[in-house]
């Protein structure tokens, strides 16, 4: 009987990129769902045409750097920046949008810098920073939740305003039928409605903020809350970046909201509206560009949540995520330069 | 004559000050949103660094070896204070939407880079022909990347062009398509940035191909035998 002799890790897990990439967008799979709900078929139209894009559009860049494409393709990578970016999205952009956005995070973002692994920034965010600054009208102006619309589009509404260049006299037929569609995210009303002197709480009336916290968008957050609390329990995050995110916002947060409660919104509707826990589970801890020990990614993960508030509060932009991620991402590797963790057998530097 | 063909290829591909020396960065990419902007900046800096290359090159004996960077320093800022009134009583509105590009033209490194590297170790004549060689190789790559940001961004080709030229350039400009919304990010630094970027992979790529496609030198020719010994 002959007993093999092979390195260690004698146990291995059959896990690879793949496995995470789809165990990951599994977990995402409610939050999408729940968007549907509360915003339409916009939202499915956006990810499968962002997945349509990324694909081809991967494949053509591997095919180019004469990489191996399947292979390469099989480590749904490219699916899962696509999802994220088409999650992202106003629901009735117009197509070309999403395209530019997706084109600009595989091909730009991912693939010059030398592909999954290399790539400084999350692909994904900046897609969506690049679209932000770009196209500041289109990116803001999302949907109003299904209950509040006068008019919901439905499937073929949806798809012919994506997708059919409206001309203007369509158009202005569009506005007319749709009215009332195009919305301001309760983030961004707030923040309309404090720079008109209004006081937070005169705007936490307004009918976009009937259960609290704006329609929809609560519930939004706790599917992707439900579906980060899966991944933790399924090991494919770790705690420490969510939990700095949402802890360093709550901080921030409950400070500004203890100072002068008019003039800023209280923690918990930082906790539960915009972007919050989509992007503190599913898009600051996307491995390639976070900081990697462990005291590392607590900061990294602090980091995001100040920037997220002091951006949220002051900056010109209703949501901030993709920009205190993309920062962040800058500093991972200097975190990583001073936060190293005490190799086993050795005293700690001081 | 050679030499010339030289100085020629080093200041407009080989060694061109915005592809290659990464000198003068921060107007390359602050003022190329248009290619009027473009075209204004680059023939200034071209006529700065030319008369900067003529004067060094004439006192380089008189100056002393010790002080000359100070000395370089004037003379440039003084040619660029007579270029920068030329552009204020000439092409106005030009010198309005440059602002503070233009007198910074004094702190292009690219101008006391050749002022120290070659006007102050070669002849006037020389000297002359190399700024204007750099001067031009500056100017095509802000002109390249200022018209392609503008096509990107606005859709158009020499908008505002009267502003450089003169009332009878108002019609120059090109309209390639009508953008309801304009691409911000092309208008905007960062667009200048990529766009940067782009062009400096693009002339790699060009060298790669040339480097490629030209003879190795020590390829050694196949030597066919002269005698072949049959082996059964």
């Amino acid at each position: 009987m002959a007993f093999k002799i092979a390195s260690s890790p004698h146990l291995s897990r059959n896990f690879q990129t793949s496995t995470l990439m789809q165990r990951v967008i599994l977990c995402t799979l409610p939050g999408v769902a729940t968007q549907c709900y509360f915003f339409g078929w916009g939202v499915l139209i956006q990810v499968a045409l962002a997945i349509t894009v990324a694909l081809i559009s991967e494949a053509i860049v591997l095919q180019l750097r004469k990489r191996p494409v399947a292979d390469t393709l099989k480590d749904n990578s490219a699916l899962l920046t696509a999802l994220l970016l088409g999650i992202a999205i106003p629901p009735l952009a117009p197509w070309w949008l999403t395209v530019m956005g997706v084109l600009f995070a595989i091909v730009i973002v991912k693939h010059l810098y030398g592909g999954l692994g290399h790539n400084i920034f999350n692909p994904a965010m900046a897609g969506y920073v690049m679209l932000l600054i770009s196209f500041p009208v289109q990116m803001t102006s999302w949907v109003a939740p299904m209950m509040l619309a006068s008019q919901p589009a439905d499937l073929l509404g949806s798809l012919q305003l994506i997708f059919l260049n409206p001309s203007a006299s369509e158009v202005e037929a569009y506005k007319l039928g749709f009215d009332g569609i195009a919305m301001a995210t309760p983030l961004d009303t707030i923040k309309t409605d404090l720079s008109m002197g209004l006081t937070s709480i005169e705007s936490l009336t307004k009918s976009i903020f009937n259960d609290g916290f704006g329609v929809g968008w609560f519930w939004v957050n706790m599917a992707y809350l439900a579906g980060g609390l899966a991944m933790l329990k399924l090991n494919l995050i770790r705690w420490h970046i969510p939990v700095g995110v949402l802890a360093s916002l709550f901080i921030c947060a409950s400070v500004g909201y203890l100072l002068n409660p008019d003039t800023h919104v209280g923690p918990l509707l930082h906790l539960f509206s915009g972007a919050t826990m989509l992007a503190a589970f599913f898009i600051a801890t996307d491995p390639v560009t976070a900081a990697t020990s462990v005291r590392g990614r607590l900061l990294f993960g602090a980091l995001i949540g100040v920037l997220v508030y002091v951006i949220r509060t002051y900056g010109g932009y209703p949501d901030a995520f993709a920009f205190a991620i993309l920062l962040a991402n800058l500093c991972a590797p200097f975190i990583d330069h001073y936060i190293k963790p005490r190799t086993y057998g050795h005293r700690s530097r001081s | 004559m050679n030499e010339y063909k030289q100085i020629a290829l080093q200041g407009l591909w080989k060694n061109n000050p915005g592809l290659v020396q990464l000198l003068g960065l921060c107007p390359l990419l602050a003022v190329t949103a248009t290619l009027t902007n473009a075209l204004g900046l680059g023939l200034a800096t071209m006529l700065v660094l030319i008369g900067s290359n003529i004067l060094v090159s004439l006192v380089k004996s008189l100056v002393p070896k010790e002080i000359r960077i100070p000395i370089f320093v004037m003379i440039i800022a003084a040619l660029v204070t007579c270029v920068q009134l030329l552009v204020n009583a000439y092409a106005y509105g030009l010198y309005l939407s440059l602002g503070i590009f233009l007198p910074l033209i004094v702190t292009n490194c690219v101008i006391i880079g050749r002022a120290e590297a070659f006007a102050s170790r070669n002849s006037v004549v020389k000297s002359a022909f190399d700024g204007f060689m750099m001067g031009l190789g500056f100017l095509l790559v802000l002109s390249v990347l200022g018209a392609s940001r503008e096509i990107l961004s606005q859709g158009t080709l020499f908008a505002g062009a009267d502003l450089l030229l003169g009332d009878w350039a108002a019609n120059l400009t090109i309209h390639f398509w009508q953008l309801d919304t304009s691409f911000l990010l092309a208008m905007l630094p960062p667009g200048a940035f990529i766009g940067m970027g782009f062009l400096i992979a693009f002339k790699n790529i060009i060298d790669k191909k040339l480097a490629d496609r030209a003879p190795t030198p020590d390829t050694v020719e196949v030597v066919t035998r002269a005698r072949v010994t049959k082996v059964s």
